[in-house]
């Protein structure tokens, strides 16, 4: 029964935390066009500014989230307004634009990595932070704080995609952009805020990963990328939802398989993707 | 301006001849030749092979295959397996046909796919068979890895080179065939292929698993050249990354293109990687970022470019 408990539990938080990946990719492909390879290597860059504040300045981690957020959001929107706009305007089509983004954001993610690596070194570095567990259930307080955060964070990221304008815009531009922009949207800016909401998520999920797992490495990023990859066209390419819900399926999957024999969760992954793709190629929600 | 270009230009009279003699002299430099260049020349030759060959079924179709080290480590890993039981020209072959196997397999199962989809399969598709042989390696043999029995650096420079000129014909022949024509043709347009009677599937999968061979082929030769081998180093990302980023610097759209990318770019990799790696990597996918940015036909087309201008100045020029 503990263990059934256990494995719940971590479910939810790696569910959660994959979800949050994940949406902020699929926000960044099923909006912005561009695959993100570079994805997790900002999740990296979260965790270890937060890592970084919290040994220097002993700034208490769920405050840094608003700081790599935040921070994140203006690194993307700047590289969507240079980079990919550009690589927009000169592809003759989207295809071409896709594949081109795409090898950007492996660019991207050397160049991001290697500067982490000059800046932090590549060894394992972690620290700890409410790790006391409450009552008899042996559960760090960390990871319910960093389940809080994320089912708050989703909530409100579905508010503002349901409710405000802003969200309304983004939503237009994921179904049509060029009908979008007929109809007044600032098409390039509604990319841009995109794809630097979609770092910011990153960042933010990088940062509770510091929090919860208190082990990171420079090199962490693209194990991430690949997971985030899976649950997006677990989901359906560009769906929302979709992410959500295929973060919180491959979160128990992982849970689970963990608990039972931990080397065998990438061959556990690949199957599930693969019998996916084979059974319903356009993901669980996807149009 | 004159659009329709005749078959055989001068310029690729002058190319074929080039080849020619960089080919004689690569096979007749170690009679005379010993040392680290050999080494070097080795090097260069496997992402040559890798570029090429990657080029041969990502160029034309528009398929971003991301799985060019899920191939070669397939091939550095059985050579692994294999050493010291077979001859090594056995151990090349063996190690080609598990990587058309297997790209035959995987091709089935995804090439059906859009682009994307696929190219996130192929992705994961090196994590996917890196960590099986882990698994399998732990359960077996309770091992990280295995030791090999190397090859002299003569013979490895001599396989890599029979594997690229193998690379290279086969590259060229295929872009003149019916297959490579059909492949551009799903490039294009696949609707329209598909329409006009070409078997969509089997030619992406037939093109997509001979372009494994010659990846499996060059990761078996170079694992002749270590005496120990692990996953993690047959796996590496590098070998699907380096390889399009080449073919990028240099061009897509003739075989000059990718060949020039890889020397040039392993000739500087070689050179200053083991002064300043971190520095090295960073440059490197600047400068990728830039390439795609700014030579969007990659340097062969820039020269091209420069070329026909230079050219139309002089025909100005000239008072007729």
């Amino acid at each position: 029964m503990a263990a059934f408990r256990d494995i719940v539990i971590a479910g939810f938080l790696l569910g959660g935390i994959y979800a949050l990946v994940a949406v902020g990719m699929s926000l960044q492909y099923g909006v912005a066009r561009v695959l993100n390879v570079a994805h997790g290597e900002f999740i990296m860059v979260g965790a270890f500014i937060t890592f970084w504040l919290f040994v220097n300045i002993k700034l208490s981690p769920l405050l840094s989230i608003f700081i790599t957020g935040p921070l994140m959001f203006i690194v993307g929107f700047v590289l969507h307004k240079t980079i990919f706009r550009r690589l927009m305007r000169t592809s003759p089509d989207m295809r071409a634009f896709e594949g081109k983004s795409l090898l950007a954001t492996f660019g991207l993610l050397y160049v991001v990595q290697n500067i982490a690596i000059l800046l932090w070194g590549s060894d394992v570095e972690g620290y700890s932070y409410l790790v006391s567990s409450i009552t008899a259930a042996k559960i760090p307080v960390n990871r319910l704080v960093a389940l809080a955060f994320v089912v708050v964070l989703a909530a409100a990221f579905y508010g503002f995609l349901a409710r405000t304008r802003m969200g309304k815009a983004i939503r237009a531009s994921a179904q049509d952009p060029t009908v979008a922009g007929l109809m007044g949207v600032k098409i390039d800016n509604v990319l841009a805020i995109c794809f630097g909401l979609g770092l910011a998520m990153a960042a933010i999920a990088g940062s509770l990963i510091s929090l919860v797992y208190q082990s990171i490495t420079t090199s962490m990023g693209l194990a991430y990328t690949i997971y985030a990859m899976i649950v997006v066209v677990l989901g359906g390419l560009g769906s929302i939802t979709g992410s959500l819900a295929g973060g919180l399926i491959l979160g128990f999957v992982s849970s689970v398989v963990t608990y039972y024999k931990p080397s065998l969760i990438m061959i556990a992954f690949y199957a599930i993707f693969v019998v996916l793709l084979l059974a319903r190629p356009k993901g669980l929600m996807g149009k | 301006m004159n659009l329709h270009l005749p078959a055989t230009t001068p310029a690729k009279y002058v190319s074929a001849t080039v080849l020619t003699v960089v080919f004689v002299f690569l096979a007749v430099l170690p009679s005379w030749y010993e040392g680290y260049s050999i080494t070097l020349l080795t090097e260069i030759m496997k992402f040559v092979i890798l570029t090429v060959a990657w080029v041969m079924f990502s160029g034309p179709s528009g398929y971003m295959s991301l799985a060019t080290a899920a191939f070669y480590g397939l091939g550095f890993y059985m050579a692994a397996v294999l050493s010291g039981t077979l001859p090594f020209l056995v151990l090349i072959i063996a190690a080609g046909a598990t990587g058309f196997v297997v790209a035959l397999i995987v091709g089935m199962l995804t090439l059906r796919l859009r682009d994307t989809y696929f190219c996130i399969l192929t992705f994961g598709l090196v994590l996917l068979v890196d960590q099986v042989i882990r698994e399998v390696e732990q359960e077996l043999s309770g091992t990280r890895g295995r030791f090999v029995d190397t090859q002299p650096t003569v013979t490895v420079y001599f396989a890599m080179f029979g594997v690229c000129v193998l690379t290279i014909l086969v590259a060229w022949l295929l872009k003149r065939s019916r297959h490579g024509l059909a492949l551009a043709s799903i490039g294009q347009n696949e609707e329209a292929a598909a329409h006009s009677g070409i078997n969509v599937v089997r030619t992406k999968v037939f093109v997509f698993a001979l372009s494994a061979i010659l990846m499996a082929m060059a990761g078996a030769v170079i694992a002749t050249r270590r005496s120990y081998v692990d996953p993690g180093v047959a796996f590496s990302l590098n070998q699907t990354f380096l390889p399009v980023l080449m073919a990028l610097f240099g061009g897509m759209h003739n075989l000059v293109g990718p060949v020039i990318g890889a020397v040039i770019f392993t000739f500087l990799r070689e050179r200053l990687l083991t002064s300043f790696p971190e520095v090295f990597m960073l440059i490197f996918g600047a400068v990728m970022i830039v390439a795609i940015l700014f030579l969007p036909n990659g340097i062969v087309g820039l020269i091209q470019q420069a070329w026909r201008k230079i050219r139309g100045w002089m025909t100005r020029s000239v008072p007729l």
